[in-house]
């Protein structure tokens, strides 16, 4: 085992949920080195997409905005963002990576205000993207790091839909079916969502963290699956590439 | 279907068809020679109160000498279609300092952030102040809203932001799909007054190139009742016509075409500069203070005449030739 800082260990995890010959709308930073990191380790045919339109770049190094050039670097299309989620909404992508200021049980996030809408204690960008590729992937993966102000028992506001209210929620709303929150990768744990309740559970631990410091750090009441096991530590080669050559820069591991 | 639910936000422009083709159908279309200076397109073509539309993607592609003459010349009451606008939205904001409104309304699908680089502090401050009216949206619903326009309907049924409050702060309606009966969202089309549009090459007419991805710029040049084009090069129509695919602007939606190289400056331009990030970095620091920013402000913008003068306060063409080896895509000698 090899030493990695918390970050280096959040980026391993989600890199291994993306299966090889699946897509993936990604945003900068963490997500992105995931993303980049699975295609140069078990995903080589990973499909990367990026929300201003580029297709399947071979990325030269880490993009600052998804809307530069390297984002459709040796890409199969340069193209425009209604392809993009057009492509989303008929259900040809598979996953999409996001974060966001406040996420609550059912993995609705919100990244619009914090405080009363009128009167907002701090305005945060808003949706971008980030609603249309919650609303028509199959799987929403986020990442984000685990405090209380974040894991609320209520977000401030719905920027983005996790499971709404619950189970069908989605569903009555008017979105696709079969979609929804997948996984959330946190610095404590790996958390997933409870098949009957569509609440929050937790699934992993990273090393040395245990269940009650997870739910001390979280508003909402956490379920958590029968056997919890601890997260895999990065292997030597994965953090090599990672650092090498994912981020040499050290923009989002900060080395 | 029961339970249909509308928006609650404020629609800023009317989404009717009608008097749109009304004015397209005046505008003028034979090839005419639209080449002006930024200044001269913005005093002609941007007036106080009109919804403004910024091309490209944030700090990727946009048109910086035309936001900047639009601060310099103190626009006010405009609104703005803000799909991912980031320091074109930092420059905007700019113009509401001091008890000035250059923003008076905007849609929002994406405002206030550069992407990973931060907030910044004083688009902050104008958006929390409450002096601007605003709507929530998101990318692809801003997307769908000026392809509606483009295409000239009312609408387009989407299946976005559906179960979210950024719906319920929109102006979006649900309606029920006459052949699913399901539930669908209706965009209404966006037709903004005037966009702002900068690209590769454009000829003397306005028919426009892109290298790279178009974002949402074709269907927003379409949608606008006027456009301005600042281009990095003006080029011969008989190039323009020796490869027509090319053409992803057609001269028939232009007004006015500024050539302006470096133009996206401190932004990305594909196959030409990357994003100057020191510059961005000294542009979110200083606003940390207001009186800091109002300085900054007045040495690059107020107290310049053109674009071309804060490129060279900026570290001029040895900048350029900086970025331009941090840009892949620029074509390799053979």
């Amino acid at each position: 085992m090899c030493e990695y800082c918390t970050i280096e260990l959040m980026i391993c995890v989600a890199a291994q949920f993306l299966k090889d010959g699946s897509t993936v709308g990604v945003g900068t930073g963490a997500p992105c080195a995931a993303a980049m990191l699975a295609q140069k380790t078990h995903a080589p045919n990973l499909l990367i997409i990026f929300e201003a339109g580029g297709f399947a770049p071979q990325l030269p190094s880490m993009p600052i905005s998804v809307g530069d050039s390297r984002t459709f670097h040796k890409a199969l299309m340069a193209a425009s963002m209604m392809d993009v989620f057009n492509t989303c909404q008929r259900g040809m992508v598979d996953y999409s990576f996001l974060g966001g200021a406040q996420i609550d049980t059912y993995g609705n996030l919100n990244s619009t205000i914090i405080g009363n809408y009128d009167n907002p204690k701090i305005r945060f960008p808003g949706s971008g993207g980030a609603n249309d590729f919650a609303g028509f992937c199959w799987h929403t993966i986020t990442m984000t790091p685990h405090t209380r102000k974040r894991f609320v028992k209520k977000v401030d506001f719905l920027t983005t839909p996790g499971y709404l209210t619950g189970p069908g929620s989605r569903e009555a709303a008017g979105l696709p079916e079969d979609t929804g929150p997948y996984k959330v990768i946190t610095d404590l744990a790996v958390l997933g969502f409870d098949e009957g309740t569509k609440r929050m559970q937790v699934e992993k631990l990273h090393p040395g963290v245990s269940f009650d410091q997870v739910q001390e750090n979280t508003e909402f009441k956490l379920l958590k699956i029968p056997v919890i096991e601890q997260t895999e530590p990065p292997q030597k080669k994965e953090l090599e590439i990672l650092r090498d050559e994912v981020d040499p820069h050290g923009f989002v591991i900060g080395r | 279907m029961t339970n249909l639910s509308c928006g609650t936000g404020p629609l800023f422009m009317d989404p009717d068809p009608k008097p749109a083709r009304a004015f397209f159908r005046k505008k003028e279309k034979k090839l005419i020679n639209k080449v002006l200076s930024v200044k001269e397109a913005v005093s002609r073509f941007v007036a106080d109160g009109d919804y403004l539309a910024s091309g490209g993607f944030g700090t990727n592609r946009i048109s910086t000498a035309a936001l900047h003459e639009i601060v310099r010349q103190k626009k006010s009451n405009l609104g703005l279609a803000g799909h991912t606008t980031t320091h074109d939205f930092q420059i905007l904001a700019a113009g509401n300092m001091h008890g000035e409104k250059l923003l008076a309304r905007v849609d929002i699908a994406y405002i206030v952030g550069l992407e990973a680089r931060g907030l910044s502090p004083h688009a902050r401050r104008v958006m929390e102040s409450g002096q601007v009216e605003v709507c929530e949206w998101t990318n692809y619903a801003l997307a769908c809203r000026l392809q509606a326009a483009a295409m000239g309907i009312p609408f387009l049924p989407v299946r976005t932001m559906m179960g979210t409050d950024t719906f319920h702060r929109s102006a979006a309606k649900e309606i029920t799909c006459p052949f699913t009966g399901r539930k669908l969202v209706a965009l209404p089309a966006l037709y903004p007054d005037i966009a702002l549009i900068h690209v590769h090459e454009s000829d003397c007419y306005g028919n426009c190139r892109i290298r790279g991805i178009t974002v949402a710029d074709t269907d927003l040049a379409r949608a606008s009742k006027k456009v301005i084009i600042t281009a990095e090069r003006i080029i011969d129509n008989d190039e323009i016509r020796n490869s027509p695919h090319s053409t992803v602007i057609p001269s028939f939606c232009v007004d006015a075409v500024c050539e302006v190289p470096y133009g996206s400056y401190p932004g990305n331009m594909p196959g030409e500069y990357f994003s100057d990030e020191e510059h961005l970095r000294q542009w979110l620091e200083v606003e940390k203070d207001e009186v800091e920013f109002d300085r900054f402000l007045h040495t690059y913008v107020y107290n310049v005449p053109d674009f071309e003068s804060y490129l060279a306060l900026s570290g001029g063409v040895e900048r350029i030739k900086e970025l331009r080896t941090q840009e892949f895509l620029v074509p390799k000698e053979l």
